[in-house]
């Protein structure tokens, strides 16, 4: 991709006009149409509940450090897991690498001024805070404690907590999240700019449109089942109550075909980022361009495949067990061969390990231990000896903190000088990407002993042979959160003291790096016109 | 769809575009391809309700069968037949504001709200009459007027069988109350589009909030006309 | 998208078969069909409505006139659906019917 930098240097001394700096007023951020500004909008956003998750994980480790359980009370843990996994995943996983990242770089990168719906952007994020205070409120006025998966009818009849306002919540949440949607696929669709066909497009593009297409053919389903559930709830009907004809098994249905999808959501923009890191970071084609963009598609269509082996156990006919399962392993196939394209792309490549190398590269391994582990878990026989164990938990936490999180700190250090314009002190994001590394795996590894040897989840209280395990695991998380707290301050402190970064850091090809650190508002002065590839690395793009 | 009331915007030759499109053109494929990922959405929302009946009219036919019965039939096949004459108007609307023709684009705006509303008449007093007849779940239910048949009726024989003549009621008011709430923001599309046209937004050039409001009107219509059969039909039991 | 501009006859044509076709679920719905009257009649209902979503879709609202990737999200819509459907009925089809009420 040829293009002269878009935009030219002022004439006087004064600080280039760009997003940040074009209006310091309030009113300029709540009522901004700038994808640039609505992305860090959402940036601090999903910051915010992240930490607020994290602060649940932390309590419950630290009662499960001890067999007996006396740290907290039962229904407090049971609120608490709640809490920890509504806020995580509709708060935190499913926005973050798409509405932080992707709104910020998918016009960039694909050579447009903005998203196709600037105000739909603007009230999604609206939205999502919206929804995010309602859980919020929910969570300070007594909380919920069904599990963030709301089963029937303990959710719809029994439970005594605030069941519908966190639903509502999380409908309004899932809105904001279709909206996104949206905006993306019909930006990817109709403003891609000359000369960027398909074949073209950065793989980011690629993973945030499979991602896209889940996100609206999916969400509207949990949404409407959750309804039913507050519906019940609040109108004493019998939709999903066994003792009234109703059946848990079909809400089960209703909430996975969303849910399982739902995971590829979180995951499939964090492969996007490790496909952008891993390209720059060997300074080398990526391995195997149109395999990685048609596995995003695989996983996005196929992932709508197999979500009964959520219910292996529920109750589901056996039949449509094997069936699932079967399924389940066929959903591996493109995941394997996006960790294949990845490493063929670092063999023989010029490698350097900056922090969003490093975090990327955690992404692969320990993202591959996570998806091996889902085939166990894809198994009948070996699901009924560990479904609803520690097992489960490791597998998935695996795959969304030790990949999806790991990926959006690689891809958060990756673009900060193209958002802040910034560096961001090398060496400490170096440290803090080991220690999260080390950190997370003490946590997370022992807890696949620990479901294996039999220990339930959502119970805050176990056998005491399980011990030392659940402390090596408190332990790790202790570690873990000194890796994520450190990146909080120094990128913050990186935002006034950090060197001033040159358009292009990296090296990197791409369109986002064509333009200014941060960009100006109106992205590119002139529409770039595209006539190469996506990963063409030339002599003299070095690094600046 | 355009932004602002810039005067540019206001029915002039190329119909103003917004500054992230390079053209009104490439505004207009936007709009429609935005319409239809949300109905896509659409599509799915109303769906999984649809899957959760089916699956309960597989295991309680003749309950279901029963509470049909109780439908006010004629009202539904009536408000079928409304509902596509208003689709009618609404495509002759967006016909006359491609044409360029403001009175008759608000004459069939006005029309298609008109039938919108007949619609929601006919529906008022179908649940009035539901309600005078004991068949409103929970809150005005009289169980005492379903007694189960005699003999293996069900597929899966239930503990009460006006239970799940009431989970057949829960859905009726469900999906027509859903379908109900979609034609309610439809007409107040229609209302906001009748003002603009009114104030002369719309030319042969730029006109896209009508067509793009077509879309979401004729969706509803369809909803509407797989609804009329899978709750109305009295379909023989055997 | 071009501007194709749909003839008002058009529109008059789709909107007469779409009533013939609301007369033909009317009588659908009071004729007696025989042993295997359930599954004749939902079929030729839905089959009935199934073609009206097709003319209202196809004419109303402009998709035969429309590019490819119109086509496309119309239809994904409804396959998605459609894979809600298959694969939930799998699991309730393929339970035992002289098993406990809710089939396991």
């Amino acid at each position: 991709m040829s293009t002269t930098l878009a935009y030219p240097p002022p004439s006087s001394g004064a600080p280039p006009r760009n997003y940040l700096n074009a209006s310091y007023l309030v009113r300029s951020w709540l009522l901004t149409r700038d994808h640039k500004r609505i992305a860090i909008l959402y940036l601090f956003s999903v910051t915010f509940f992240f930490l607020i998750g994290s602060a649940g994980a932390v309590l419950m480790r630290i009662a499960l450090m001890s067999p007996n359980g006396g740290f907290l009370q039962t229904e407090t843990y049971n609120k608490l897991f709640t809490m920890h996994g509504v806020m995580m995943i509709f708060f935190f996983l499913i926005p973050a690498v798409p509405a932080s990242l992707g709104n910020f770089l998918v016009p960039l990168m694909v050579g447009a001024r903005d998203l196709a719906f600037p105000r739909l952007n603007l009230l999604s994020w609206y939205l999502f805070i919206l929804g995010g205070g309602m859980v919020l409120a929910a969570m300070a006025t007594g909380g919920v404690d069904t599990g963030w998966t709301f089963y029937t009818p303990y959710s719809s009849v029994y439970s005594n907590t605030n069941v519908i306002v966190t639903i509502l919540g999380v409908f309004v949440a899932g809105f904001s999240s279709i909206l996104t949607g949206l905006n993306f696929v019909v930006t990817i669709h109709a403003m891609r700019a000359p000369g960027l066909n398909w074949m073209r497009l950065p793989l980011f593009i690629w993973s945030t449109y499979a991602t896209s297409i889940i996100i609206i053919l999916g969400t509207p389903v949990v949404a409407i089942t959750l309804s039913l559930v507050a519906i019940e709830r609040a109108f004493h009907l019998g939709i999903f109550d066994p003792a009234r004809g109703g059946d848990p098994i079909l809400f089960q249905h209703l909430f996975w075909f969303y849910s399982h999808p739902a995971v590829y959501i979180m995951v499939l923009p964090a492969m996007g980022v490790v496909s952008e890191i891993i390209a720059v970071f060997s300074r080398k084609r990526i391995f195997g361009y149109s395999a990685i963009a048609f596995s995003s598609v695989a996983i996005a269509v196929i992932g709508f495949l197999v979500w009964g082996h959520h219910m292996f156990v529920a109750g589901e006919s056996a039949y449509v067990g094997v069936v699932f399962s079967g399924l389940s392993f066929v959903v591996g196939i493109p995941s394997a061969v996006k960790v294949f394209n990845w490493t063929a792309t670092l063999y023989k490549g010029s490698i350097s390990g900056q922090t969003p190398m490093l975090y990327a590269l955690g992404f692969i391994g320990l993202f591959t231990i996570g998806g091996l582990t889902g085939l166990f878990l894809a198994t009948l026989g070996i699901d009924v000896h560990v479904h609803d164990t520690y097992f489960v938990i490791a597998h998935f936490h695996y795959i969304m903190v030790g990949g999806t999180v790991m990926a959006f700190m690689g891809g958060l250090h990756y673009w900060w000088p193209k958002m802040t314009g910034r560096l961001y002190p090398e060496t400490w994001g170096k440290v803090s990407a080991i220690i999260v590394f080390l950190g997370f795996n003490l946590t997370f590894f022992p807890q696949f002993f620990l479901g294996y040897l039999g220990m339930p989840r959502r119970y805050h209280y176990y056998p005491p042979e399980f011990t030392a395990l659940n402390v090596m695991s408190s332990a790790g998380a202790s570690i873990l959160g000194v890796g994520y707290l450190l990146p909080l301050c120094y990128l913050l402190w990186s935002l006034k003291f950090g060197a001033k970064a040159p358009a292009n850091p990296w090296g990197a090809p791409g369109l986002e790096w064509k333009t200014a650190s941060p960009p100006p508002t109106e992205n590119f002065d002139v529409t770039p016109v595209v006539t190469e590839e996506a990963y063409t690395f030339h002599l003299d793009q070095e690094a600046q | 769809m355009s932004h602002g009331n810039s005067p540019e915007r206001l029915a002039k030759d190329d119909g103003g575009h917004a500054h992230q499109f390079d053209d009104a053109s490439q505004q207009r494929n936007a709009a429609i391809l935005g319409m239809w990922t949300f109905l896509c959405t659409e599509v799915l929302f109303f769906g999984a309700v649809f899957v959760a009946y089916t699956v309960y009219r597989y295991r309680y036919p003749h309950a279901f069968y029963l509470g049909a019965t109780r439908l006010k039939f004629w009202y539904g096949a009536v408000n079928t037949a409304v509902l596509l004459c208003s689709s009618l108007t609404m495509a002759l609307a967006v016909h006359a504001a491609a044409a360029g023709r403001r009175r008759s684009t608000v004459r069939f705006l006005i029309f298609t709200m008109i039938l919108g509303v007949t619609f929601l008449c006919i529906k008022a007093l179908e649940y009035h009459a539901e309600w005078e007849d004991g068949l409103v779940p929970h809150y005005h239910f009289n169980a005492a007027q379903f007694t189960a048949p005699p003999g293996p009726s069900q597929i899966v024989p239930a503990p009460d069988y006006a239970a799940n003549v009431e989970l057949f009621f829960c859905f009726y008011f469900i999906m027509t109350g859903l379908h109900a709430l979609h034609m309610v923001v439809g007409i107040g599309i229609m209302a906001i589009l009748v003002a603009m046209a009114l104030r002369g937004r719309f030319s042969a050039r730029y006109y896209t909030p009508v067509e793009v409001s077509g879309l979401y009107w004729h969706f509803v219509d369809i909803v509407w006309v797989f609804l009329f059969p899978l709750l109305y039909l009295l379909i023989q039991f055997d | 998208m071009t501007n194709h501009i749909v003839p008002v006859k058009t529109y008059l044509r789709v909107f007469a078969a779409l009533m013939v076709l609301l007369a033909a679920t009317i009588i659908c719905a009071k004729l007696q069909f025989g042993v295997h009257g359930f599954a004749i009649g939902t079929t030729l209902a839905f089959a009935i409505a199934f073609i009206k979503a097709v003319l209202i879709v196809l004419y109303f609202m402009h998709v035969r006139y429309s590019p490819r990737i119109v086509w496309i999200v119309a239809l994904a819509g409804f396959f998605w659906l459609g894979i809600l459907f298959a694969l939930t009925l799998c699991d309730y089809l393929s339970r035992s019917r002289f098993e406990g009420a809710f089939g396991y």
